[in-house]
């Protein structure tokens, strides 16, 4: 139980929160022909393709409303119907998503409003789904947009069972996976295999590692997405066997899609560390009925070992670590199975889950709460995005980049953090990152008495230099 | 070097392992053996001698597989941190150029490193093709104007404990007594107190652990001329032979040099140890003795009193949660019964120790220490050390690195008190360094988490039962 220490400063320094409407956007590239269009102004979009492009280094097909001075104040329905209008005559998208920004929200737009306008003006495009939410950045951040959006998406495009006769188990193979904001595209492609290794077909809903893994494609240029879960694919949810839900964030969208489909679900927290490891795997094996596969016991193995090898490093570590909710408390609980101790932990808005981290408290802040903290706390290691760079720099600790944005390093989108494989590789750097840091070192003493002649040419040097000072002074 | 030679390095009137034949020096058995070859013993005992070139003569292996072992550290100089090799290749064998290589080797290590000596590690392969590194050292030490010092202390000659033999009557041949100590810095210690030297043998200043304990000598006004080998400098081992007194540090390792400076120069010497508080006092105290001034003595009562009554505060919180823990201690060339006092004064308890390299005189200590039962292991082979862990309840099983991946894997928390550790544990603070890796480990949760069994498998995994705190 961590105590939730609220915002209590008028400035937000280094900022560590995304927006909510970003992390909707998000969402909506991790379906197959897709693209977000942000209910804003020009600059939202702006800000937010550059967001994307540098922590993925790929296109990124991203759309504005363009909300300018009239509109702002006038109303800006209009603006909506004919993006939509302009997107779907350009390059006719299987999916629209239209999350709306704090300026649409507070000039009070009606978002869902100007869709239906839309579909009335425009019914030859019936075709392209579009999915609209209010994700203004003033509340929430990027892992809450990203879930609210999955969620719009769910209760758009996932038909209700009683209506469209699907049936829960019809499909034996079948698993609806919702992920969260903090997997990575390398982490899903690791789930993914893990629910194969079981024969399951995942339906992984949105599956950013179909869209932005990074891949060379055939198409020298697409205005949508290159691929991510299929929008017509969400229809077969409710035949699916079970489903599988990462992350409390994603609560609601689950909620949805069980409320939709009756589909059983099982919820799991994250993905990190051993016991969440098992839990993943106990679930795939019941859902299965399939023994564990020899290769997953040798994982689960390694791990084990490589726990017990790196716990002399980790052991009363004291790490720092800036994160939304559900990457926090994959951090926190992977750490606290390892014997070190979260000593400064920052996030960038208040969830339900929060307080159930498993460290003594949480800050509700910007990176110079994390800086505060981590100094006040003596921290040893730093998890935070590439803003928190120069943090670690200033606190003058080792760190490891996790979460959003990671424009400083390449690859960041692709890390697999998850499962046995993935945990065992976070493990390593943390423990690496420890041992250059040399904790055992003994600052070297030099005895006065010591037949050491270079201790006395830097005492020397060190007058002689001082002198000099002074000479100049004079 | 000749059998003769090896055979009287192997008689050691000193250790009281002489007057048994089998144990200590024993010769390495085939397919029973563990431990390293007296090039190794050789080189770890000189290597931390820092503004020297040490140059191992041989191919690859012998320094490709040993050298950069960062366990020693130096408060200056970094040489001794590179590796250097002849890397004899296959052709310098068959034509007999190795000792032309050597010769050039030591040129290339002057000029480029310019270093306060050099020394030369023999090891198996020119032992055996007979290059006279004695010649080629003494050729290039007239040619460059630099000490060039022979180590013949190959592979094949015998154990890592003669190849600390080896080294140290290297020392005492070819360095020690070559120079007079410098002059005494002015208004270095305060009026009044004078000024003793002494040396430290075996203490090798591992993770900087040495450090712990300077400053108290330096208080006591106490000059360590020269530690053989940890932070020394070349210089210094030169004036060895003006020590007052001699502290053999926890090894009887070296255990010829500090008897051959008896004999050469009547330096008293004893043997102690920095490990625990009582044996840091006792060190102290020790010096003190045997240095026979009253006022160091008393200075170095007042200051027993005031670092244990300081250490006493910090070490509490962690006795608290060490309390009643169950030890089993396997050293290797540690001392067992010093570890054995360190231990008890964290409230834990020993329940066995290792006694391979322990004397007689060790063993009746520790009986004094453990009581009369004391559990005494003399072969400490793995599967013997899990044995007595699982019987007794063992919390953590302290022992050399060699061991510790045998404890990893049986699931058995472990504490790593050889020369490759990475944290100092000497010295009244050492000791909080001590307890706190003890307790790091002994309270991870990783050892839950790797006894539990898969949730998708009913029984618990092969070791985990009997090794958990009920069983």
């Amino acid at each position: 139980m961590a105590d939730i220490n609220k915002r209590n400063k008028a400035l937000s320094v280094s900022p560590l929160k995304a927006s909510q409407t970003i992390g909707a956007a998000l969402a909506f590239l991790g379906f197959r022909r897709a693209i977000p269009m942000l209910h804003g102004s020009q600059g939202c979009t702006a800000f937010g393709k550059v967001f994307f492009v540098r922590h993925f280094r790929e296109p990124i097909p991203l759309q504005t409303t363009a909300m300018d001075q009239v509109s702002s104040v006038m109303g800006s329905e209009d603006n909506v119907v004919t993006g939509l209008k302009t997107l779907c005559s350009k390059s006719r998208p299987a999916l629209i998503g239209v999350p709306t920004t704090a300026l649409a929200e507070t000039q009070g737009a009606d978002v869902n409003m100007a869709v239906k306008q839309f579909r009335r003006s425009c019914p030859e495009f019936d075709d392209v789904a579009v999915v609209a939410l209010s994700a203004p950045d003033f509340s929430g951040s990027l892992e809450i947009g990203f879930a609210n959006a999955t969620k719009a998406v769910i209760e758009a495009l996932v038909p209700v069972a009683a209506e469209a006769g699907t049936q829960p188990g019809r499909r034996r193979r079948q698993v609806n996976v919702l992920v969260n904001a903090s997997l990575t595209p390398g982490d899903i492609e690791e789930l993914k295999d893990l629910i194969e290794m079981f024969g399951l077909r995942p339906l992984i809903v949105p599956d950013l590692s179909d869209s932005l893994d990074g891949h060379l494609t055939d198409a020298d240029f697409s205005p949508l997405t290159i691929g991510g879960t299929p929008v017509e694919e969400l229809r077969s949810a409710g035949d699916a066997l079970a489903t599988l839900v990462i992350g409390r964030s994603m609560g609601g969208a689950a909620d949805a899609l069980h409320a939709r489909t009756g589909v059983p679900d099982h919820r799991i927290d994250h993905l990190m560390g051993l016991h969440a490891g098992d839990q993943l795997i106990a679930v795939l094996h019941a859902l299965s009925g399939e023994p564990v596969p020899e290769k997953i016991e040798r994982q689960r193995a390694q791990l084990q070992d490589v726990m017990l090898d790196t716990h002399f490093m980790l052991g009363m570590a004291r790490i720092a670590i800036a994160a939304e909710a559900d990457l926090m408390h994959a951090f926190v609980d992977l750490l606290n199975g390892m014997g070190a101790e979260t000593v400064a932990a920052v996030a960038p808005s208040n969830t339900a889950l929060l307080k159930d981290v498993g460290c003594a408290a949480v800050k509700i802040g910007d990176l110079e709460d994390l800086e505060q903290l981590a100094r006040a706390n003596a921290a040893e290691l730093l998890i935070g995005n590439s803003h928190a760079v120069d943090t670690a720099r200033r606190l003058g600790v080792p760190m490891i980049r996790a979460g959003f944005p990671q424009y400083d390093h390449l690859g960041g989108y692709q890390r697999t953090w998850i499962g046995y494989r993935g945990t065992r590789q976070t493990v390593f750097e943390m423990a690496n990152l420890l041992l250059e840091l040399e904790k055992g070192e003994i600052k070297p003493y030099h005895s006065v008495l010591a037949q050491k002649p270079e201790y006395r040419q830097e005492e020397n040097h060190v007058s002689a230099a001082a002198s000099s000072r002074s000479r100049q002074q004079h | 070097m000749k059998q003769k030679d090896i055979a009287a390095l192997l008689d050691e009137p000193a250790c009281s392992h002489n007057k048994k034949s089998k144990s200590g020096c024993a010769r390495p058995k085939p397919g029973a053996s563990a431990g390293g070859c007296a090039f190794d013993g050789a080189q770890i005992a000189l290597l931390p001698i820092a503004d020297v070139a040490h140059i191992v003569h041989g191919p690859i292996a012998c320094a490709g597989s040993s050298w950069d072992n960062r366990g020693t550290r130096s408060s200056g100089p970094t040489l001794y941190r590179i590796g250097m090799t002849t890397d004899l290749t296959e052709q310098d064998v068959i034509m007999g150029r190795s000792e032309k290589r050597l010769f050039l080797s030591i040129k290339q290590a002057v000029e480029d490193h310019a270093p306060a000596a050099v020394f030369v590690y023999n090891t198996c392969v020119p032992a055996l093709i007979g290059d006279d590194i004695e010649a080629v050292c003494k050729a290039a030490s007239s040619r460059w104007d630099v000490p060039v010092v022979p180590v013949d202390a190959a592979g094949f000659y015998g154990t890592k404990n003669l190849g600390n033999r080896i080294a140290g009557e290297t020392m005492v041949k070819y360095v020690c007594g070559t120079r007079e100590p410098d002059a005494l810095p002015s208004g270095a210690v305060a009026d009044g107190v004078t000024v003793h030297d002494i040396a430290l043998i075996g203490e090798y200043n591992i993770a900087g652990e040495l450090w712990h304990v300077l400053p108290l000598l330096d208080e006591l006004g106490l000059r360590v001329l020269c530690t053989l080998s940890g932070d020394a400098r070349y210089r210094e081992v030169q004036t060895m032979h003006r020590s007052q007194v001699n502290m053999m540090v926890c090894s009887k390792a070296m255990i010829n040099v500090a008897r051959k400076l008896q004999e050469a120069f009547d330096t008293p010497w004893f043997e102690g140890s920095f490990y625990g508080v009582q044996d840091v006092s006792q060190a102290l105290r020790d010096i003190a003795r045997l240095i026979d001034d009253a006022d160091l003595s008393a200075r170095t009562e007042r200051l027993i009193a005031r670092e244990e009554a300081r250490i006493d505060i910090q070490l509490q919180p962690w006795r608290e949660r060490l309390q009643g823990k169950k030890v089993l201690l396997y050293t290797g060339g540690v001392k067992s019964w010093s570890i054995i006092s360190a231990l008890q004064d964290l409230g834990m308890q020993v329940v066995a120790t290792g006694t391979k390299k322990s004397t007689e005189e060790d063993k009746a200590r520790i009986r004094e220490l453990m009581g009369e039962d004391a559990r005494m292991i003399e072969d400490g082979n793995p599967r013997a050390l899990l044995d007595i862990v699982r019987d007794n309840g063992v919390d953590i099983l302290i022992a050399g690195g060699r061991n510790m991946y045998t404890a990893l894997k049986a699931r058995v928390p472990f504490l790593d008190i050889n020369q490759e550790r990475e944290f100092g544990y000497a010295g009244y603070q050492g000791m909080v360094e001590l307890a706190r890796q003890l307790t790091l480990t002994v309270e991870s949760p990783v050892w839950s988490a790797v006894r539990a069994a898969a949730p998708w498998r009913g029984a618990p995994a092969a070791d985990a039962s009997s090794l958990s705190k009920a069983g």
